[in-house]
């Protein structure tokens, strides 16, 4: 019989107090840089002081002056919680991708998720006149990048084997250089609707507001939820669907289902921030390179990791040209691409 | 224990497996045998429902298209040809993996699940291996993690597919012994085989495939007749046998 040592030494990694303590550590970090950094200057102190004194009992009393105030929490505040959950959004669709398809280079953006998410949008302002912050933008989005997402992946099939990482992004690729022209060929023909749908396009947060933190926040908290519950069944896809089927996991079922919910989450981040590329990229290979290659590990730390990138990009996209901005789309690609490179030289050994 | 009845199986028009019955009994240890193409790896498939097919397959009195799959995972257990072995999972993790069947969709392994893994590593002497890495792993070590894996899914029925390919003489004889040792403790065991030398000391019963159909089926020394191997395989060989075995042995011609 198995003696008692052996079992407790047969778990599966999960993820060590270190990492965890780091990663809430880095989240906890860039809200307050977030929160702090601007032309208005807030330190830390009054930041969690004025925080406090909006808790009820707590008798804390902020020692912010009103300006301060109107400036951190109508301004700054949603802006930081958008791209909290925008960024821990497309970072755990990336790494939700990355399981389900098998492949360590999908991400919302490259798979034309995010093109066709942007082109459900525009078509629901240009055509359905819902106004570029109503609560039926994220379902004209999600529509546009079920269908991206399901074209890039029946196109990449039959270019490719499933499991040939290139063929999937050439496909995601075509569809996003498709998708673009429609889109470009929608806003030359709403040139007076489509005023900002240009620079809602590359991507930011500089109109955040609390509506838009409330439009997208129930999305992506269910698909989060639903993603990270599934991370254990991811860890069984990493032997392949045909093993994973014979241990009983229905496999065409979990997909399905896995990429509904990435692409709803991602579908509702696009309506509310544009098009941010390399996040789902950048975030959940950096954990698998740090702390573990196991869904377990990859899914929740993509969630929070995400969300810290994102912050700390949009402060950096906000204060390196100040005072003007720079779309944040841009910062991410800047340095993804050449992330992207390189996850893409290693992609070959990994084959 | 398994039951088929003429299973027929196609792939885009052509059949692969056609009017295939056979009965095995619990706890033998049948190999299915055939030159390339004969049906042999499909029949094992169907089996555990990764393709469809035509005909009746019962698994201890059960039809497999009725069983759903967990159902079906409890029941089978299978080893393909060249199983994915994710080098960056730790020994641990991937035994583990066996025990996806009895667990909740949305459940994580609990404690009766560790001690089964366990217990299955150390069926097959990988205990000092649980915390290594597969990729670290020699490939005859990786074949035990295989079979571990397989272990812990806790079935009675074990399908193996070519369980001997890729690896040297000595090792093949191990894993052989192994799998001859697990059948004592309640398993019935069908794989495939290459090797008609170990094929003949390590079967119960052989089941010869051409074309799909069964032309042969009994004890070794009946099947690894030289009339059969030079009809179905063109082989030209001699057959020794004796109480230890049947032993097939190329001839130049």
């Amino acid at each position: 019989m198995a003696t008692v040592s052996a079992e407790t030494a047969v778990r599966a990694r999960g993820i060590s107090r270190p990492w965890r303590l780091l990663a809430a550590a880095l989240l906890a970090g860039a809200l307050l840089v977030g929160l702090g950094v601007g032309p208005v200057g807030i330190g830390v102190t009054g930041i969690v002081e004025s925080a406090l004194s909006h808790l009820p009992f707590l008798h804390v009393h902020s020692p912010l002056g009103s300006v301060q105030e109107a400036v951190l929490w109508q301004i700054r505040a949603p802006r930081v919680v958008l791209a909290a959950i925008v960024g821990g959004m497309l970072a755990i669709a990336g790494s939700s991708y990355q399981g389900v398809f098998h492949n360590p280079l999908a991400d919302p953006y490259l798979l034309g998720v995010a093109a066709g998410s942007g082109l459900g949008a525009t078509l629901a302002i240009a055509y359905g006149h819902v106004g570029t912050s109503g609560a039926l933008l994220p379902v004209a989005a999600f529509v546009g990048g079920l269908t991206a997402v399901a074209a890039a992946y029946v196109l990449g099939r039959s270019a490719g084997s499933v499991r040939a990482a290139g063929a999937l992004v050439l496909a995601g690729l075509t569809v996003t250089l498709f998708f673009t022209a429609v889109q470009t060929f929608v806003q030359q023909q709403h040139t007076n609707t489509l005023r900002d749908v240009y620079s809602w396009l590359l991507g930011g947060f500089s109109t955040a507001t609390w509506k838009d933190v409330a439009v997208a926040a129930p999305y992506i908290g269910v698909s989060s939820l639903v993603i990270l519950l599934h991370r254990r069944v991811l860890d069984v896809l990493s032997v392949g669907d045909e093993e994973a089927s014979s241990l009983g996991v229905n496999v065409a079922r979990l997909r399905l289902l896995i990429v509904l919910a990435a692409t709803a989450g991602t579908a509702a981040a696009v309506a509310v921030s544009g098009l941010i590329a390399f996040v789902g990229i950048i975030v959940p290979h950096t954990i698998r390179l740090l702390v573990s290659t196991s869904y377990r590990a990859v899914v929740p730390l993509s969630l929070v990791v995400g969300a810290a990138f994102l912050v700390l990009t949009d402060v950096l996209a906000r204060t390196v040209v100040s005072p003007g901005e720079l779309p944040i789309g841009v910062v991410t690609a800047f340095f993804g691409a050449p992330f992207f490179a390189v996850v893409l030289r290693t992609s070959r050994s990994m084959r | 224990m398994i039951e088929l009845r003429e299973l027929a199986i196609g792939f885009d028009g052509t059949e692969a497996v056609r009017g295939v019955s056979l009965e095995v009994a619990a706890d033998e240890w049948t190999m299915l045998i055939g030159p390339n193409g004969a049906g042999k790896t499909s029949v094992l498939r169907a089996l555990c429902g990764l393709i469809p097919y035509e005909g009746d397959a019962y698994l201890g009195g059960r039809e497999v298209r009725a069983l759903g799959r967990r159902e079906l995972a409890r029941l089978v257990a299978f080893v393909p040809q060249n199983p994915v072995t994710p080098p960056e999972l730790t020994v641990a993790e991937y035994v583990l993996l066996g025990r996806t069947p009895h667990l909740g969709y949305l459940a994580s392994e609990g404690r009766h699940d560790r001690q089964a893994a366990a217990r299955a590593l150390e069926r097959l002497d990988l205990l000092p291996f649980v915390e290594r890495s597969l990729g670290s792993l020699s490939g005859g070590e990786l074949q035990r993690a295989v079979l571990a894996r397989a272990l812990a899914q806790e079935a009675s029925i074990l399908l193996l597919d070519e369980p001997t390919t890729s690896l040297d003489l000595g090792r093949q004889q191990q894993v052989l012994e192994l799998v001859d040792a697990l059948r004592g403790d309640g398993l019935t065991v069908v794989s495939t085989m290459h090797d008609l030398t170990l094929a003949g000391q390590y079967a119960d019963r052989l089941v010869l495939l051409d074309r799909g159909a069964i032309v042969a089926e009994g004890p070794p020394v009946e099947v690894l007749s030289p009339a059969n191997l030079a009809a179905y395989y063109g082989a030209s060989v001699r057959v020794v046998s004796d109480e230890e075995g049947t032993f097939v042995v190329p001839v130049r011609r």
